[in-house]
């Protein structure tokens, strides 16, 4: 779908990478010169017109990701660097404060490297106690092994909506409603729903979220953190200086700015965020609805015809999202990925920033192709003509 | 050296690693290789005795490329006193960076002759290498 939107897919490439970060339709791209060619002034300086435009222009891409999500309030919208700048803020912002020894913080061993590094940092600081979810046999999440291990010691669940390597989308709504009626925080990493499910913070109840721009056709270096309102006069910023704060004069006579902008400290990244709102614009044009649709019939379609495959060993066949994990059975998964670049495939080898994600799979290393809107069937029969015969992979790999 | 020969000695040494094994005994001196780019991480085990390799062994995750080196490494090094291994080594280095190296002593090493043409696998050949001259370092400081 909408191939022609996107340059990049002008070039003889199969993109199958949009796990690691989508491509840019051309009105984010011209979004984002047009700020820097027409009025690339700073942020909260409206004294004169191009600066006002610049306040105008942000803060509609607030007003646009509280719609996209659902949330109640743009003020629950805070702009951050990306999903891991936002898991770290709601980590050492709210959660060092609220966590005491002996507290259980829960999270699958298939969560990405930043919903576990910035929790393990803390238990440690904290004394709190980390738990995993046992998943089932597909590798999934179910609401009654989350059961099994919540005690009155849990104080908050985090993790992903979808997962990175597995591809499982979590029943997030029934596991918040549980959480809620036992006092247990729900943090949701949204990294790899956002863009391709629709997500509704108000209908889930969840009380954090933490996702990029990047890999919703967005810019770089942009995320979101969300929270409940209530919750965010509870979180301490983790930046201080310009942008945030009210007035200060002593180390005692600090007063800060009120929620969001407490916690956008300096010239946040005003393209990045300006583009980030073309982007939903793009999105909420085509539905999120129909993107979901749209790769979970095309994942069948490769599923089917990886799964005809000897020498293919799918590790996700079951997986509710566009994400499908898999080697090929005696050769290194990074081979494979040269092999197929030789191709113009770009596929991604690794363990994909999910480094507990083996003691699941058994693997260390796997091939990931994770889909978008704009991949197509044909696509697909290309990557899979290529993966049919070993003998060639093994002769074109080096 | 002949390209499809080349090829079919890498295939080999990928298929049938040499010394390929996890050890256990403290008289090896272990070190671990990893390259930042991509997901090779081996863990190589050198024995030293008398100023001579003795030994060499390997294991980790890595791709063909950076297996196969390995392994013709090993094959090359054991055996070596430490200073023609540091020429065999240093000579290798030269030959996957575009500078003037001996063909003469690097054998099967040549098989590599081409690899400086992928930057982005010149790194998985070396692999071995990084992780070699890390142990014989090791090993000198603690002779020192």
């Amino acid at each position: 779908m909408h191939r022609e939107d996107f340059p990049l897919l002008k070039q003889d490439l199969i993109y199958l990478d949009n796990g690691a970060t989508s491509l840019k339709p051309q009105s984010v791209i011209d979004k984002t010169i047009d700020y820097y060619e027409n009025y690339s002034a700073n942020a909260h300086r409206g004294d004169y017109d191009i600066s006002y435009k610049v306040d105008l222009e942000y803060e509609n891409t607030r007003d646009l990701v509280k719609d996209f999500i659902n949330a109640k309030r743009k003020e629950e919208i805070v702009f951050t660097s990306g999903t891991t700048d936002s898991l770290n803020l709601i980590v050492n912002g709210f959660f060092k404060n609220y966590l005491e020894k002996g507290d259980e913080i829960i999270l699958t061993k298939t969560e990405h490297a930043s919903n576990i590094m910035p929790w393990f940092r803390i238990a440690g600081l904290t004394g709190a106690i980390i738990k995993y979810i046992p998943l089932d046999d597909n590798h999934f999440v179910t609401l009654e092994n989350l059961q099994k291990i919540v005690t009155p010691n849990t104080k908050v669940i985090s993790l992903a909506e979808i997962t990175n390597v597995v591809g499982d989308k979590r029943p997030i709504k029934e596991i918040t409603k549980f959480a809620h009626e036992h006092d247990i925080f729900v943090v949701v990493d949204g990294a790899q729903s956002v863009p391709h499910i629709k997500v509704d913070v108000s209908d889930s109840d969840i009380d954090f979220l933490a996702f990029s721009a990047h890999k919703m056709l967005g810019p770089t270096g942009v995320g979101i953190m969300y929270a409940k309102y209530e919750l965010m006069q509870n979180i301490e910023p983790v930046n201080l200086g310009g942008g945030m704060n009210e007035s200060f004069e002593s180390p005692s006579k600090m007063v800060l700015k009120e929620v969001p902008m407490r916690f956008e400290a300096g010239t946040p990244n005003i393209a990045g965020v300006i583009a980030l709102g073309e982007a939903i614009k793009y999105l909420n044009k085509i539905g999120m609805d129909n993107i979901f649709k749209y790769e979970k019939d095309l994942r069948k379609y490769l599923i089917e015809k990886l799964i005809n495959i000897p020498h293919i060993d799918i590790l996700n066949l079951e997986a509710d999202s566009g994400i499908v994990a898999f080697n090929v059975e005696g050769i290194f998964s990074e081979d494979v990925a040269y092999y197929l670049n030789k191709y113009g495939i770009c596929v991604r080898a690794g363990s994909h920033c999910a480094k507990l994600t083996k003691d699941v799979l058994g693997v260390v290393n796997s091939i990931r192709v994770s889909l978008y809107f704009y991949n197509t069937e044909a696509e697909i029969d290309n990557l899979v003509d290529l993966l049919k015969d070993k003998d060639k992979i093994l002769k074109e790999m080096l | 050296m002949d390209k499809e020969l080349g090829r079919e000695i890498i295939l080999e040494h990928f298929s049938h690693p040499l010394n390929k094994e996890e050890v256990n005994d403290s008289k090896y001196l272990k070190v671990n290789s990893n390259n930042p780019n991509c997901i090779d991480n081996l863990n190589i085990y050198l024995l030293i005795e008398d100023n001579i390799i003795k030994d060499i062994k390997f294991m980790g995750e890595a791709c063909a490329i950076s297996t196969s080196s390995t392994s013709i490494m090993i094959k090359n090094l054991i055996g070596k006193k430490i200073e023609d291994a540091k020429e065999y080594i240093n000579n290798f280095n030269h030959m996957c960076n575009e500078e003037e190296y001996d063909e003469d002593i690097l054998n099967e090493g040549l098989a590599f002759q081409d690899i400086y043409k992928q930057s982005n696998r010149k790194n998985c050949a070396l692999l071995p290498y990084k992780g070699i001259l890390k142990a014989l370092e090791e090993y000198e400081k603690k002779s020192d």
